[in-house]
């Protein structure tokens, strides 16, 4: 039972209100790709056992969509962030490598 | 025998006797007594037979890891089976039936398995039942069945209620005893918001009963202070009777509390589930001593040498009149002491150790009671069947040669004390092996983390290893600083002084052979024998989580309480290998079983789910609707007149409908409306089709599928104005597809200028149906509702009968049909007037099923019948909806796939039955052959059948392969009975096919 908080209205959301999105920071493909590019687009998903980027929406609460960063492993919550991101905000990146030497970066 | 003794007895009342029942028997106790002490008390010391062997069993512990007294408690409605006596408070009335016996606990036939148990070892179900195959299911599983378990479920309703309630906190403590108190004043001191769970009635722990001084106060009056302070505090909330189970992600908690356990029908809650939200959790679990595996170790009457001291000081009940003592440590002379002060007889005090009690202290009280104390000896074999009778004493590093036997009818056994780690585990705390103590702790370097990274469960006193009274409070005291911010985690785990000087004997006598450890019991619950763990591990049984598997050691309610330790010290053992290099197996939620009536609460029968109901619902229920559930909504399947069945129902509405006028509530359609300068650029990308094209006053079918290409939605569109479109949804799409366009505004597509509104529940809508409904709507009057002012697939906006209205020209009958869409307020107004305006017109209202049988004899499909996820619409003929010239839609590179381009796949077709029966549904068309699992090829599969009223035979849609090039084929589908059903092939159109009815 996760608590997350909701960039757009601050709230400290507990799970129950928040609907999971999966993945984060997916490009899409559409017609025009190659059947590689569908391919990673549509099934190959990232499950790393720590750092991980995720989507989350604020279902039953403001309604929208935001991203957040979190261990898989221990469920520690790096940050969250507004859902028109391209990626992470630098500052949540370095948040990240400080308190995880060994990760690798947002790639 | 065990007996109430004559004065003593700290939490009992002996002015307010209580009468109960066991097994029918009438028995008496006292107000304050557990179940268990009373029973003890009117020497009622069987309660049980073991789940494999229906050995003979006896109480053993005094709290929640009581692993055999486990009895059906109340009756009928009230009956709950295995219900632990050791932690059931006794009221006036109980009644307790014994359980795994037949035909009594006294004569059990089961125990024939006893007899037989060397052909019952470990692993054994899995070895013998194999083969035959087909013995599984008829022969050994019903046998295995009769005979396994423990309680019976009960047949009756639950006559009780339970709840739920939240909570909010800044430091959970869980436990209150002296520690948890200590605890829980600090963290309150300092301000913070602290809620104190305790899970027996009583609060202060062992500590009384052990005789601890704390602070230069006797046990019992310091913790009588603390209590009075903290419940002077408003920033505490003191809860007794209430377990906290469960620990989860984020500091989220489960605890159940005992309302009315104990007053069974005075109308509160049974009990109470807690939710809460602690921002930290102290774990003030204390300890729970451990047995020690000695041959008989499981015959009533051995009992653990702390909950004998229990008993006997708490309740004032003597186990028996001679108990021999028998330990590896120091705290079990507690024991001895508490029963010679109470006036018993102590034949010896069989201690395992070479060099005897640890203590200097403690050697020179023996000798000065007088009390024989056996150094480096073992017991080698209790003697007894239902009960102890004499302890049979050898050398503690021997192979069992009985050196003398001691007669004594019970035997207080203590194998050291293990840390109650279940709740610092419980998300992922780590436990480090503390030699000196035999015992795994929590390791304050491997914490479980909440949300900041911080440590979410602090451990205090002999949950965190410490047992001297003075370490236990030093301890409490640092987790309540740690838990609001200040001192280290470091020092709340800070084991402290050694005051039990444990030696490990983890079976008794070292050098045991075979016969003795076949009867050397680890988990009692389970039956699981030190033989057993041996015989894993000569198998190959390497990983503590297998073996835990495979012999069954500490599953059901022990959940590693009482066999964790000496199971795996024994199969590290047998491994050759250290303790901390075996490991310890996971310790999972909940730490003592939940009832399920808790954790269900209150959402049972009416109020099982949240129901939704159109405006006019309330009509439906007074014209006597058959309802069906559609999601959370409740449709009405059909109206039934008379006595009229459902099918003659159904006939009757659709025939009505095409001959006269229907009326269908149609408000659970979804209604979204999409907004703003880039609206017709969004749904373009939504639907297969163009809507950015639609005229203003026009309605569109369209189609949504996912980013594989399968069909996901499908729905009219109403372009409203220049920038506006209202999306219409299946009923149970409306929330799934709102969201999926907004997942697609905010995620993918934001710099779009869209807006969307879900107005599914703003407005009822009704759709007006059959020949006469122009005529309904002109006698409704106040718009023009012709041909030429409003078309088929247009829509428009006015007045009906005084109602505001919009009117769509849609037809999912294929009659002439208006759906009008009205304020939802006004919707049961506006329903009535239509009924009243349409009764003499021959109007009926009709439900979802004439509907689906209408839908089907037009060949529409329905999302969820025809589609499963699966299916893109190219499978169902959908191909004119799908726009050739768009560059992008969602969906479309998923349909480019090969395999879903193939003109391979299964597609949408009609049948008709030669003998005109309805197919059944879910039906298979069969092919010839088998497939690589030897079942039956198939070719397709029915959608939808029916029997059409209008046509007078069955008529059904399907998937079948490459179905649209076979029209006029013979197919057969399978039945559930067996055989098959034969069918044409036909055109899915069955009914008016040149839609002539609909276009007038």
């Amino acid at each position: 039972m996760l608590i997350l908080t909701c960039p757009c209205c601050g709230v400290a959301a507990e799970e129950t209100e928040l609907a999971p999105g999966y993945e984060a920071h997916l490009k899409r493909f559409g017609p025009g790709s190659s059947d590689a590019e569908f391919e990673s687009y549509m099934f190959a998903r990232k499950n790393p056992k720590g750092v991980h980027f995720e989507r989350w929406r604020h279902a039953y609460g403001c309604g929208k969509w935001f991203l957040a960063a979190r261990c898989t492993a221990t469920l520690e919550v790096f940050g969250t962030y507004p859902a028109q991101s391209a990626g992470p905000p630098p500052e949540l990146v370095a948040k990240i490598k400080a308190k995880r030497p060994d990760w690798k970066g947002f790639a | 025998m065990s007996t109430r003794l004559a004065k003593g007895g700290r939490l009992i009342d002996r002015s307010a006797a209580m009468d109960f029942t066991f097994n029918g028997r009438r028995l008496r106790g006292f107000a304050g007594d557990t179940l268990a002490a009373a029973l003890l008390a009117n020497d009622q010391m069987l309660v049980g037979r073991s789940f494999k062997y229906h050995r003979p069993r006896g109480i053993v512990a005094a709290g929640p890891e009581e692993p055999n007294a486990l009895v059906n408690l109340g009756s009928g409605p009230r009956l709950e089976p295995n219900h632990r006596t050791t932690t059931t408070e006794l009221f006036d009335g109980l009644e307790a039936t014994s359980q795994n016996h037949w035909p009594s606990l006294e004569y059990d036939v089961g125990v024939v398995n006893n007899y037989v148990a060397r052909f019952l070892p470990a692993g054994f179900y899995y070895k013998t039942f194999i083969h035959p195959r087909a013995f599984w299911k008829h022969v050994f599983e019903p046998v295995i069945r009769q005979s396994a378990g423990l309680g019976r479920v009960p047949k009756d309703r639950d006559a009780d209620r339970y709840e739920q309630a939240y909570a909010f906190c800044d430091v959970l403590v869980a436990g209150g005893g002296v520690a948890g108190l200590a605890a829980a004043l600090t963290a309150a001191q300092a301000g913070a918001r602290v809620i104190v769970m305790e899970q027996a009635t009583h609060w202060g722990g062992r500590a009384p009963v052990d005789g601890d001084v704390i602070d230069g106060k006797p046990a019992e009056v310091w913790v009588a202070e603390t209590l009075a302070a903290l419940r002077g505090m408003a920033n505490v909330t003191l809860r007794n009777r209430c377990v906290v189970a469960a620990i989860h992600d984020h500091g989220y908690v489960l605890a159940e509390e005992r309302v009315a356990d104990h007053t069974p029908g005075d109308g509160r809650p049974r009990r109470r589930l807690w939710r809460i939200r602690a921002g930290r959790i102290i774990s003030a679990t204390g300890a729970i001593e451990r047995p020690l595996a000695f041959a008989g170790n499981d015959i009533p009457g051995v009992m653990l040498a702390g909950a004998v001291r229990d008993y006997v000081v708490n309740w004032a009940v003597s186990p028996g009149d001679r108990t021999v003592v028998v330990t590896n440590n120091d705290s079990a002379y507690l024991t001895a002491f508490a029963l010679l002060d109470a006036g018993l007889v102590v034949p010896a005090v069989i201690d395992a150790r070479a060099g005897g009690p640890g203590d200097a202290a403690l050697a020179a009280e023996c000798a000065r009671r007088g009390l024989r104390v056996e150094k480096g000896r073992a017991v080698v074999r209790a003697l007894g069947g239902k009960r102890v009778t004499g302890a049979q004493i050898g050398l503690a590093a021997g192979e069992g040669a009985a050196l003398e036997t001691v007669a004594c009818d019970a035997i207080a056994m203590s194998g050291g004390w293990s840390p109650v780690v279940h709740l610092w585990s419980h998300c992922g705390g780590k436990l480090t092996w503390d030699a000196g103590m035999a015992a795994f702790v929590p390791d304050p370097k491997r914490p479980p983390i909440t949300h900041d990274g911080s440590a979410m469960v602090v451990p205090a006193g002999s949950a965190a290893g410490a047992f001297a009274a003075a370490d236990v409070v030093a301890s409490a005291r640092a987790a309540g600083g740690f838990a609001t911010g200040a001192g280290s985690l470091a020092d709340a785990c800070t084991v402290g002084a050694d005051v039990l000087h444990v030696t490990p004997a983890w079976i008794m006598p070292q050098g045991a052979g075979p016969d003795l450890r076949a009867k050397m019991w680890l988990d009692y619950q389970n039956d699981v024998k030190v033989s057993d763990v041996q015989l894993a591990a000569r198998e190959g049984y390497e990983s503590v989580e297998h073996t835990k598997r495979y012999t069954t050691l500490g599953m059901a309610t022990d959940q590693g309480k009482l066999s964790n330790i000496n199971g795996l010290a024994v199969l590290a053992d047998a491994l050759g290998a250290e303790i901390p290099q075996v490991g310890t197996t996971t310790f999972r939620p909940p730490y003592v079983p939940v009832t399920l009536g808790a954790l269900a609460g209150e959402a049972r029968g009416d109020i099982f789910q949240p129901l939704r109901k159109t405006p006019m619902h309330g009509w439906h229920e007074t014209h006597g609707a058959y309802f069906e559930p559609v999601g959370l909504w409740r449709r009405p399947y059909c109206f039934p007149r008379g006595g009229e069945s459902h099918a003659d129902a159904v006939t009757r509405e659709v025939t009505n409908t095409r001959a006269a006028v229907g009326l269908l509530d149609a408000s659970t359609l979804g209604k979204i409306v999409v907004k703003g300068p880039d609206a017709g650029r969004f749904l373009d990308m939504l639907y297969t089709g163009v809507m950015s094209t639609l005229p203003v006053g026009k309605c569109r079918y369209g189609l949504m599928c996912n980013e594989q290409g399968f069909l996901s939605d499908d729905g009219v569109v109403a372009r409203l104005s220049e920038d506006t479109w209202l999306c219409h949804t299946t009923s149970g799409g409306a929330d799934r597809i709102h969201g999926w366009m907004e997942d697609w505004l905010q995620c993918e597509w934001w710099d779009w200028k869209v807006y969307t509104a879900n107005l599914t529940e703003q407005f009822a809508q009704v759709a007006v149906v059959g020949p006469k409904a122009r005529q309904v709507l002109e006698r409704l009057g106040g718009m023009d509702v012709s041909k030429d002012a409003l078309p088929f697939m247009g829509w428009a906006e006015g007045t009906l009968a005084g109602f505001p209205v919009r009117v769509f020209r849609i037809s999912f009958s294929g009659e002439l049909s208006y759906e009008i869409a009205v304020p939802a307020g006004q919707g049961l107004a506006f329903w009535e007037a239509c009924v009243a305006a349409g009764e003499p017109l021959g109007l009926m209202p009709y439900g979802t099923e004439a509907l689906h049988v209408m839908r089907a004899e037009k060949g529409f499909i329905m999302i969820g019948d025809e589609t499963d996820g699966t299916v893109i619409p190219q499978d169902l003929g959908l191909d004119w909806a799908i726009s050739k010239k768009k560059a992008d839609f969602l969906g479309k590179r998923g349909q480019e796939r090969t395999h879903l381009a193939s003109p391979e796949r299964w597609k949408l077709v009609g049948f008709e039955t030669l003998d005109g029966s309805v197919i059944p549904d879910g039906a298979y068309i069969v092919a010839a052959g088998v497939n690589a699992n030897g079942q039956g090829n198939t070719q397709g599969r029915v959608t939808s059948t029916y029997y059409s009223p209008t046509l007078k035979k069955g008529i059904a849609m399907g998937l079948l392969h490459r179905g649209p090039e076979r029209m006029g084929e013979v197919v057969e589908f399978n039945t559930v009975k067996g055989g098959t059903v034969k069918a044409r092939v036909v055109d899915a159109v069955f009914f008016d096919k040149d839609g002539e009815k609909q276009n007038v």
